[in-house]
């Protein structure tokens, strides 16, 4: 897409942080303290940053509880009001640690967001224990919003198979009018089909969806490859058509787009030194109006510091600047990454492949600018050593991409749609390589 | 000052070779890969006329020099005798039956190629059995805690290095070699090269001659016998103003002792202080001239001699598979020259970067280096065992060669394949730096199932090392008893 092109697309958008000033009645005015959206359709406040639950710091198979409560606490009195999990998440092991650091405080100063994670058995009996255990693991009686989990990769026939046929969706419906369930979505990951068939059940009135959650940032948004997964513009358009609010998830992609490639960085730095990469991308989503909340997995104390300075004294972007992070964009799309966000979905691999972790090491190494290409390149020796040692570090031998044999029984469970051996192999010959180039680290 | 000197090349040259031997980044062997090279038995089994020569020439010169400052074993038994042996030193007659005893069983030991013999009584290998086997762990795990401290700095001057067992008899002779060494230097100083070192005996032979020797001046002498108890290798007769200069070692501690400087390291060859030397000199140099060419025309008929292999590869784990023949690393040429060049020093086990190399357990062959796949594989770049040895048991070759010298077969044991389960796998097709395995369609079981094209693979492991099937790989190499080119 050239400048003139995004110039076009970017009407829309460019109305964007007018009609984000003009909503400010929905909005809380700028200044400090938190950025809130209300939810048009009930009236919900709700805090622009949301809590992600699926990053917790772990420590082997546990949750740092210690560590849950404390970054909670801070983000609760900084005013971050939504919190997404799912039973799914960190070994199943998510909901129970959110829900214990969230019952220290009113029920109603907080929204809990879970998900219907039905990827193994999607039995009736099996989903439905699912959903009940929820309510016991977060300690509540209600879930705020509650989301099919991650549909579209498969299309309509595992849609249908994991919550039509069982009868779920029209279980969850009568839940939703006793109370139980105050607001009925889905998350999405998949082509454009697949959404295309979830509005159409929208607009035909089978199923109102009070709510999407969609993967958005400032790459996706006209990035995405078009085959295995749509631009999130395309996405945000037709549910701002639909007036269907919006949960964003992936604004970082995985944290890639908080440490961006040197270049990027300069961009950012040359324009406001004080701004992280992280804050350009959460700025560009909230410029977005149909946004309701922006899901952002903050493993650590730093992030969540650096997040709520961010969405505190919230700043819409510009038309020009928009238009700034498509080159930016651009930029990004030139680095060869692997568009992992460590979700761990794929995981645990039966051949003990760590995947996320030599995914993220990698992507880690290019972003840095540390990342050896070729033996003509200015330092090459001391780049290599850079990368096999660190990549031993990271990854066990066994754990390594070169012991992949390529069973594809990661492929479906992945929402990025990543070739995963395909990917491992490309890392596993990259690494050969750099071995091959000399016999000394 | 010569005590000095010597002191400090001594002390220079055993860091060094020491150094040498915990090295496992490969670094200093361009700079210190000399020092190996050097050592007498090693240059003798890989024929390395130069060395050889020159190190005649210095014993016939300078006496040995070698035993004091070059030799690792015996510079630590200087060492540790200086630390624990505080009773005066005092003459002791020599052993000729024992030394010369030991000297031959030695010289059979190569000529009929026992070869763990040999390994066992060289100086230079047993230093490096026991600084492999010994140091090179606690090197390494001081390594890893600079490593850890490194990782959490996200720097890489340091990185971890796994520390395992080679193998569990050449640990145990490593460290029956340490403590007999420190007991025998504890109690008599230079005993140990004084009677058992096949090499000490061997420079005896000439040093007998040496042009330079320290000499008594008997008119400056006044009997105090300082020089006597200062005498590590118990060769100085006070009483007779007489030294054994097939056991004197050069280390000059009697020079520097000597308060009338009545002993000087002088020229004296020739200069017949009684006329029996003259007779001794003349059986000696006899003596030496055959016993050097006994050694070097063993080594020759080595090179040439076709051995009938036999022996069945040593299995030091549950994991590591049976094979019918040892591997030997590329540029060994093969069993062959491996067996009868190797003296067992651990200096390229040391190197292996890759954890392939680790000593025998094989009785014939015990702690000679052999390869296998559990730890890693050959890997395409490396040469750093061909650049280390010192005998000759693995020669030099490029990069460049390395792929096509074939040092094994992999061989598929179908049965513990997955691909005969119906498992998409090709993880030994797909990582072969050969190209030699392909998926064939087995037309009786209507499945794919990797096949090795034999005479494309060398057998660098790489199959073995990355197939998915454990303990025991389902590809697995077979060794080459002799090495050829593809």
């Amino acid at each position: 897409m050239d400048r003139r092109d995004f110039l076009k697309t970017g009407i829309a958008a460019c109305a964007a942080p007018i009609i984000a000033k003009a909503t400010a009645s929905a909005s809380e005015a700028n200044g400090s303290g938190m950025q809130y959206r209300i939810n048009p359709l009930n009236g919900d406040k709700i805090s622009l940053l949301g809590y992600g639950c699926m990053r917790w710091p772990m420590n082997g198979d546990e949750i740092v509880q210690e560590k849950v409560d404390e970054m909670v606490a801070r983000a609760m009195e900084a005013g971050i009001n939504y919190y997404d999990t799912s039973p799914a998440y960190l070994r199943g092991k998510s909901e129970r640690a959110a829900g214990k650091a969230l019952s220290r405080y009113p029920r109603e100063s907080y929204f809990i967001a879970t998900k219907l994670s039905n990827f193994g058995d999607n039995s009736d009996t099996a989903s439905l224990k699912m959903y009940k255990d929820s309510f016991k693991e977060m300690n509540t009686r209600y879930f705020d919003y509650y989301l099919l989990h991650s549909i579209g990769g498969g299309g309509l026939p595992v849609f249908e198979q994991r919550y039509v046929k069982n009868g779920m969706l029209d279980f969850l419906k009568k839940e939703k009018e006793a109370g139980r369930i105050r607001n009925l979505g889905f998350s999405f990951h998949g082509n454009q089909e697949a959404f295309d068939a979830f509005m159409k059940i929208h607009d035909e009135g089978g199923t109102k969806w009070d709510f999407v959650q969609i993967q958005m940032n400032y790459v996706d948004w006209t990035h995405a490859d078009g085959v295995r997964n749509v631009n999130a513009k395309y996405l945000y358009e037709e549910l701002d058509k639909r007036e269907i609010p919006i949960v964003i998830m992936e604004p970082l992609q995985g944290g890639r787009l908080a440490s961006v490639p040197a270049n990027i960085t300069k961009e950012f730095k040359s324009r406001e030194p004080d701004s992280s990469s992280a804050s350009w991308a959460f700025r560009f989503i909230g410029s977005y109006p149909r946004v309701l909340t922006i899901l952002s997995g903050m493993s650590s104390m730093e992030p969540l510091e650096e997040n709520i300075r961010t969405f505190s004294n919230f700043r819409p972007m510009s038309e020009e600047e928009l238009e700034f992070m498509e080159k930016m964009a651009v930029l990004m799309k030139e680095y060869p990454l692997v568009e992992c966000t460590a979700c761990q979905y794929c995981m645990p691999c039966p051949y003990g492949i760590d995947i996320p972790g030599i995914f993220s090491h990698y992507n880690k190494m290019v972003t840095d600018g540390t990342f050896a290409q070729s033996p003509e390149q200015k330092d090459y020796m001391k780049l290599r050593r850079a990368y096999l040692v660190s990549y031993d570090r990271a990854i066990p031998t066994v754990r390594q991409a070169d012991h992949c044999i390529h069973c594809q029984k990661c492929v479906p469970h992945c929402p990025q749609s990543i070739r995963i051996p395909r990917e491992l192999n490309r890392i596993a010959r990259y690494v050969e390589q750099l071995k091959s180039s000399s016999d000394i680290l | 000052m010569l005590k000095k000197i010597r002191i400090v090349l001594a002390v220079l040259l055993w860091l060094g070779i020491t150094a040498l031997l915990l090295d496992f980044t490969g670094v200093l062997h361009g700079w210190l890969g000399w020092m190996a090279k050097i050592q007498f038995l090693p240059a003798v089994l890989a024929l390395n006329l130069g060395i050889i020569l020159g190190l005649v020439i210095l014993t016939l010169v300078g006496g040995r020099l070698y035993c004091s400052i070059i030799c690792p074993l015996g510079v630590f038994q200087d060492g540790v005798a200086h630390l624990f042996h505080k009773r005066p030193y005092r003459f002791k007659k020599e052993l000729k039956w024992l030394r010369y005893g030991v000297l031959g069983l030695f010289i059979l030991a190569i000529i009929l190629g026992i070869n763990s013999l040999v390994a066992l009584l060289a100086p230079y290998s047993a230093w490096g059995r026991i600084v492999q086997n010994l140091f090179q762990p606690v090197y390494l795990w001081f390594n890893n805690i600079f490593a850890a401290m490194a990782e959490r700095a996200g720097n890489y001057a340091f990185y971890n290095k796994e520390i395992w067992l080679r193998s569990l008899p050449t640990f145990i002779i490593a460290v029956v070699t340490l403590i007999v060494i420190v007991v025998m230097a504890c109690r008599g100083g230079r005993d140990y090269c004084n009677t058992v070192c096949p090499v000490g005996t061997t420079l005896g032979l000439i040093s007998r001659f040496a042009m330079f020797r320290p000499v008594i001046d008997t008119e400056k002498c006044k009997n105090c016998r300082k020089c006597a108890r200062k005498c590590k290798a118990s060769c100085l007769d006070a009483v007779n103003h007489s030294i054994d200069y097939s056991r004197c070692v050069n280390c000059f501690n009697c020079i520097d002792s000597c308060e009338f400087d009545a002993l000087n390291y002088q020229f004296a060859w020739g200069k017949k202080k009684e006329a029996e030397a003259g007779s001794k000199a003349d059986k000696g140099r006899r003596a030496f001239l055959t016993g050097t060419a006994i050694a070097i025309g063993s080594a020759a008929a080595k090179a040439q001699e076709k051995k009938v292999d036999g022996g069945l590869a040593a299995v030091l784990d549950k994991k590591v598979p049976k094979r019918e023949t040892a591997i030997t690393p590329p540029g060994s040429n093969g069993h062959k020259n491996m067996y009868s060049h190797c003296t067992g020093c651990q200096l390229c086990v040391a190197q292996c970067p890759n954890n392939v190399l680790r000593p025998s357990t094989d009785l014939e062959h015990l702690m000679q280096p052999e390869s296998s796949y559990e730890r890693g594989w050959c890997r395409p770049e490396c040469t750093r065992c061909s650049q280390v040895c010192p005998t000759g048991a693995i020669r030099p070759f490029s990069k460049e060669e390395k792929s096509t010298i074939k040092i094994g077969t992999a061989t598929i044991r179908r049965d513990l394949c997955i691909a005969e389960n119906g498992e998409s796998c090709g993880n030994c097709v797909r990582r072969c730096p050969s190209g030699a395995i392909q998926m064939v369609k087995d037309e009786a079981s209507d499945i794919f199932i990797p096949s090795v094209d034999k005479e494309r693979c060398i057998g660098c492991g790489a199959c073995e090392f990355l197939c998915p099937t454990r303990p025991i790989s389902a590809i697995f190499v077979e060794g080459l008893s002799e090495h050829r080119n593809v």
